[in-house]
This record gives C-alpha cells, sequence and structure tokens, in this order.
C-alpha cells in the first residue's frame, strides 16, 4: 500500500497526445493566417497576372532556390534530432538542433542580401521607385516584402524555441522518454518549411 | 492513473534521408520546369509540386502518417476550410 503511495506521488501525469494536439490546433491558426495572405496573392496576381510577371523576374531565382535547400535540409536536421533522441543519443540530437539553427541562420543571411539588395535598387513599401510603378507591380512587391517578412520573423521564433530545446537537452529537462517539446518545436520548424514551399514558386518561379 | 506516454512510432533515419533526397529532387524539378514556358500550366505544375512537397512533409517530418486519427481528422478540416475560402472567394470575385 505504500509502495502504491509513493509511485502515485512520483508520477507527473503528462499528456504527450495532448501535448500535440495543442500543437497542432496552433499550427492551423497559422496556416489561417497565411492562408489569407495567399487568399490575397491569389486575387492580386488574377486581377494582374502580366505585372505580378514582370514584378516577379526581378526576384533573384538562386538565392530562392538556394533557401529554398536550406530550409527542406533544415527540416531533415530537426527529424533527425527527434530520431536522435528517441535512440538515447543525446549527442547527435543536439548536433543536429545545432546545426538546424546554422541553416536558419543561413536563411536569414540571404533574406538580408536579398532585401538589401532590393532596398537599394529603391524597392521597398512606399518607396518613390516603386509606387512610380503600375498597381500590380505595387502589390506584387507589398505581398512579397509582407508575406517573406512575416515568415522571416517566423524563422526568428523558430530559432529561438530550437535554442531553448537545446538548452533543455542539455540540462536532461528533454530525454529519450520524455520529448514531447522538442516534437511541437520540430512541428513548428516544418510549417515555417512548409509555408516557404509554396512562397518559393509563388514569387520565386513566375517565369 | 492511465497516461498516454510514449505511444510514439520511432522513424528511423533512413526514411528520413529519402524524405529529403525526394524534396530536393522536387525542387530541382520545379525550377527547371520553371524556365520551360508552359504558358497556363506553369502555375498548376509549379502548385502540384508544391503540393507532394507539403504531403512529405506532412506525412514523414511532421509524423501525421503515425499519428491517432483525430489528428488526420484535425488536418482535412482545417484544409477544406482553407479550400471554403478560397473558392467562396473566388465566386465573389469573378462574378461581381
Amino acid at each position: 500500500m505504500s509502495n502504491h503511495h509513493d509511485t502515485a506521488i512520483h508520477h507527473v501525469h503528462r499528456d504527450d497526445v495532448g501535448a500535440k494536439m495543442g500543437m497542432w490546433l496552433f499550427l492551423f491558426t497559422e496556416v489561417l493566417l497565411f492562408g489569407g495572405m495567399f487568399l490575397v496573392y491569389a486575387v492580386y496576381r488574377y486581377q494582374y497576372p502580366d505585372q505580378f510577371h514582370y514584378a516577379a523576374m526581378e526576384l533573384n531565382t538562386t538565392v530562392g532556390t538556394l533557401n529554398t535547400i536550406i530550409l527542406l535540409t533544415s527540416s531533415l536536421t530537426v527529424a533527425l534530432a527527434i530520431t536522435a533522441l528517441q535512440k538515447g543519443n543525446k549527442f547527435l540530437s543536439m548536433l543536429m538542433i545545432f546545426i538546424t539553427l546554422v541553416f536558419a541562420l543561413m536563411f536569414m543571411v540571404n533574406k538580408y542580401f536579398e532585401w538589401s539588395t532590393k532596398f537599394s535598387h529603391g524597392i521597398y513599401p512606399g518607396s518613390k521607385e516603386l509606387l512610380e510603378r503600375p498597381n500590380g507591380q505595387i502589390l506584387f512587391f507589398g505581398l512579397y516584402y509582407v508575406m517573406t517578412g512575416l515568415h522571416g520573423l517566423h524563422v526568428l521564433v523558430g530559432m529561438f524555441m530550437l535554442s531553448f530545446m537545446l538548452y533543455l537537452i542539455m540540462k536532461n529537462k528533454i530525454s529519450s522518454d520524455n520529448y514531447v517539446k522538442l516534437e511541437n518545436s520540430g512541428l513548428y520548424w516544418h510549417l515555417v518549411d512548409l509555408i516557404w514551399i509554396f512562397l518559393f514558386p509563388l514569387f520565386y518561379l513566375i517565369q | 492513473m492511465q497516461s498516454k506516454e510514449n505511444h510514439n512510432h520511432q522513424t528511423g533515419f533512413g526514411i528520413y534521408i529519402v524524405v529529403w533526397l525526394a524534396l530536393l529532387a522536387l525542387t530541382s524539378i520545379t525550377v527547371t520546369i520553371a524556365g520551360i514556358s508552359l504558358g497556363k500550366y506553369t502555375l498548376f505544375i509549379a502548385l502540384l509540386i508544391a503540393a507532394i512537397k507539403s504531403a512529405l512533409v506532412i506525412n514523414i517530418f511532421m509524423h501525421i502518417k503515425f499519428e491517432e486519427k483525430i489528428f488526420k481528422v484535425f488536418l482535412a478540416l482545417s484544409g477544406f476550410t482553407l479550400l471554403v475560402i478560397f473558392i467562396l472567394t473566388f465566386v465573389d470575385f469573378i462574378y461581381r
């Protein structure tokens, strides 16, 4: 009887399925947030197909492709980090998360150079150069900055979360039998990747 | 006390690497196709490839394939909601 009492005290109730369900519900609100923007994009692209075409030609496809490869690979390393931890390999898991963070940083650095090149050409929301152009092009670049900007913000949040997970693994707060936090951060990171999978062809690949 | 811990399906390193290679292959296909002029079909093909890539990410990387049914129902419901919003908006926009 006293044994039973002991386990009852030491057993911390956890509901990993519930935690993941909560994360998925949050991800759906994110999908609707970006979905609304994709909707605006779709309507205006339908309205100004030629202007979107001309404006998109100015984006650097090489940088876009490079960032796609970087994000896809970072999704892989996050997935590998979870498997490594499940298998009890703490070091490999931490290494994989660290590599993910490096990829995320590379993505943001590319984004920085991409945006500053556009800025130096005088193309940014509300710039004189841009406002002299036809409406369709103003809308294209407006959507480009808002959507890739919000996506970039998500990359930063993801980096913050993954860094925190790295700390928790180091402190053994996340371990091979308690890793739902890492899984949920991974889900968030995959969503960031998922959104980019659609942003990439819609902005960089209109030829 | 019943708790729902460690019901997780463990995915091997191998399948993740295979999916990653598939995603890279699809990326190079979509970039190559964008260079060829296919007129009206360009957008359709680009979106189709993006859809295949997301299916891979959602099913394998995000583990939906191995989750309980309720997760799939959630996902289908949110996808359906988005679809309805798109259709209604376009019907309104085109027939205005």
